[in-house]
């Protein structure tokens, strides 16, 4: 075959231009006289200084305020390191089933066509509509010693409220959407043409699964599975009515934070607290990061 | 592989896509679903693939039924209107993927997978972009490394749905050219869906014209083109000059007006006269079927574009060749050279 076809290479470097010029058109719109524009944005800076920054350096003052070995005797005491390990096992656990029941429901949602989708979407954000403590009450009705399931349970000798199973229920019902919620917009717009492709080459349905719709969806899964820990691990609510309280072993850290502190132990209470605080730092940043990943895998899917 | 379609019937809730549709394609041919949107072409398209499935009807492969096996073992090439290129792998993989998703007993050894990978990407003139990501390749680069990607896997068949309706005007008519020589070259029997007629016209062996899930006509281009069997493909194909008229009494009327067109043979009855722009031949008035007045006029290369009131009180549009020029307020008469006549529906 002889016949040329001109090409043309799509280059990146006048997008970025093109992005650069809508922003200073942006600041060249503004109307507003100098002095307006101090003031708006240092109530904005007070605002977030008062009810963002000052409780968190708080936190760690207190957690601090008997110098850092008190801070990690605290840390070390069995009841803290207890909590620790529960709160991490009751993440895992949650998180695990969430990944897979939130991939499910996306998947459903974002490629088929049926009856009852509304209805399956509304259901999905149901955990967050609902006040935690009444989601944790719902698992006391069903389990607890009067509740529907209670004698059987009994019988059998299965424990399920005020223990490791009734918190991690517990906790993966109220963190539910995150996974589903991350995914399903991001499933929807990349269309399912694909896996249509992949199968018409011979792919199987878990070699489609695999080489095609996870490679694409891996960054929101990221995304969906990081709210889902850090909500997971903070849960109060919910956690608090199913389990008992049970000292050295039904403790969360949330649960032991309260604790701690209505027994005037300041700075036990606050250095676990100071731990939460850095998990949610932590996350702060690394959904930055994830967010960033987002966005340039929306760009390149831009024809 | 030859293909045969019989009685298809496929519904989307109360609308019916395809509504009772045969079709024959010979082994090795090159043929062209034309239709406008909503006509049901991709619908069919996407049933022989294995895509879709008929809510009633047949699909044979050289006489085997299709319809028993899924799209993963049909063996069918399908070429995605917006590529459906894996966003995540390099051009080379996004080629090679059908090559490594086969069963462990059949699939070659890496050396092969990269020759052949090479090989595709050569013949689709490519090969220097292996590398790249589809997200940097420009919209007819995408569209080639589609059609390699769904060549890796030898395919019996090549479905290619609005292979170039995302592209713009010039690379859409240079891949036109290069589809049919590549074609020519690896002959293997293909369809493609398209609702440009010019595409189908030049690019292929045989076009099937399709409206509202029905098949309107199967024919060569030229077929097509000179001797349209319905009113829809009269007026879909090629620019025409529709104009209602009544046969009585073995006379063709324009509203109260008889025209001195040949009637033979036609029902009575309301019908619709159509004409190519450029089979109305201008001449001195009181010498042609029409009479008419010159409303504007403007050049196109070799033609002059009129539009023209006609006595009865219609304005068409008429392409007149360069050199008698006409002018705004010419008083004119037009003669059909060529002309049919279709009953109304």
């Amino acid at each position: 075959m002889t016949m040329q076809i001109a090409d043309s290479v799509s280059l990146s470097a006048p997008d970025a231009k093109a992005r650069a010029h809508a922003a200073a058109a942006r600041n060249n719109l503004r109307t507003e006289p100098r002095a307006v524009r101090i003031v708006i944005i240092a109530l904005a800076m007070t605002f977030l200084s008062v009810f963002v920054v000052l409780p968190l350096v708080v936190v760690f003052a207190q957690a601090f305020s008997k110098g850092i070995l008190a801070y990690f005797a605290a840390l070390a005491d069995p009841e803290a390191l207890s909590a620790i390990k529960l709160t991490l096992l009751v993440a895992a656990i949650s998180v695990g089933l969430n990944l897979v029941f939130g991939l499910v429901a996306a998947w459903a949602i974002a490629k088929f066509e049926f009856s009852g989708k509304t209805f399956l979407i509304t259901l999905i954000d149901l955990p967050f509509s609902v006040s935690p403590v009444i989601s944790g009450l719902v698992f006391v009705l069903l389990f607890g010693a009067q509740g529907y399931f209670g004698g059987w349970l009994r019988d059998h000798d299965i424990q399920i409220l005020f223990a490791v199973p009734g918190i991690a229920l517990a906790t993966t019902f109220v963190t539910f959407p995150f996974v589903a919620r991350a995914l399903i917009p991001l499933m929807q717009e990349q269309g399912t043409q694909e896996e249509e492709a992949a199968i018409s080459l011979g792919a199987s349905g878990l070699q489609t699964f695999f080489r095609v719709t996870l490679p694409n969806i891996k960054w929101g899964v990221l995304y969906g599975v990081l709210l889902c820990n850090a909500r997971a691990m903070g849960e109060f609510g919910a956690v608090s009515v199913v389990s008992g309280h049970i000292r050295g072993e039904t403790n969360t850290m949330p649960l032991l934070v309260e604790i701690l502190y209505n027994e005037y132990q300041f700075v036990a209470a606050f250095a676990i607290a100071s731990l939460l605080a850095m998990l949610a730092l932590i996350t702060l940043i690394a959904k930055t990061v994830l967010e960033n990943h987002l966005d340039e895998g929306q760009d390149a899917s831009e024809h | 592989m030859s293909i045969e379609v019989r009685n298809l019937v496929k519904k989307f809730g109360s609308f019916k896509a395809l509504d009772g549709v045969d079709l024959k394609v010979n082994d090795g041919e090159l043929l062209a679903l034309l239709g406008p949107s909503g006509s049901g072409k991709t619908t069919l398209l996407r049933i022989i693939a294995g895509l879709d499935w008929p809510d009633s009807g047949e699909v044979s492969f050289n006489g085997e039924d299709a319809l028993a096996q899924g799209a993963r073992e049909r063996h069918v090439g399908f070429v995605f209107q917006h590529y459906a290129l894996f966003r995540h792998m390099t051009v080379f993989e996004n080629v090679a993927f059908g090559l490594r998703v086969q069963p462990r007993a059949i699939r070659k050894d890496e050396v092969t997978i990269r020759a052949r990978v090479k090989e595709l990407l050569d013949l689709v003139q490519l090969d220097w972009l292996a590398d790249r990501y589809p997200s940097q390749l420009s919209g007819g680069q995408r569209q080639r490394i589609a059609l390699a990607r769904a060549l890796a896997i030898e395919p019996r068949i090549l479905l290619l749905d609005e292979p170039f309706g995302a592209l713009d005007a010039k690379v859409r008519k240079e891949l036109r050219k290069w589809l049919r020589s590549l074609h020519h070259e690896i002959n293997v029997t293909s369809i493609f869906v398209t609702h440009d007629q010019e595409e189908a016209l030049e690019v292929a062996n045989r076009v099937v014209v399709m409206d509202k899930g029905k098949i309107e006509q199967i024919g060569s281009p030229d077929d097509v083109y000179e001797s349209p069997a319905t009113a829809f493909v009269h007026s879909f194909i090629g620019e025409s000059i529709e104009l209602p008229v009544l046969i009585a009494d073995g006379v063709v009327r324009l509203g109260d007006r008889p025209l001195r067109l040949a009637a033979d043979g036609l029902a009575p009855g309301a019908s619709r006269l159509f004409v190519r722009r450029h089979d109305m031949l201008v001449g001195p008035p009181g010498s042609g079927a029409f009479e008419g007045a010159v409303q504007h006029v403007r050049n196109f290369g070799p033609v002059q574009r009129a539009e023209v009131a006609l006595s009865g009180g219609q304005t068409i549009e008429i392409d007149a060749p360069r050199g008698r020029e006409l002018r705004a307020g010419d008083t004119i008469s037009l003669e059909p050279r060529r002309y049919r006549i279709f009953a109304d529906a």
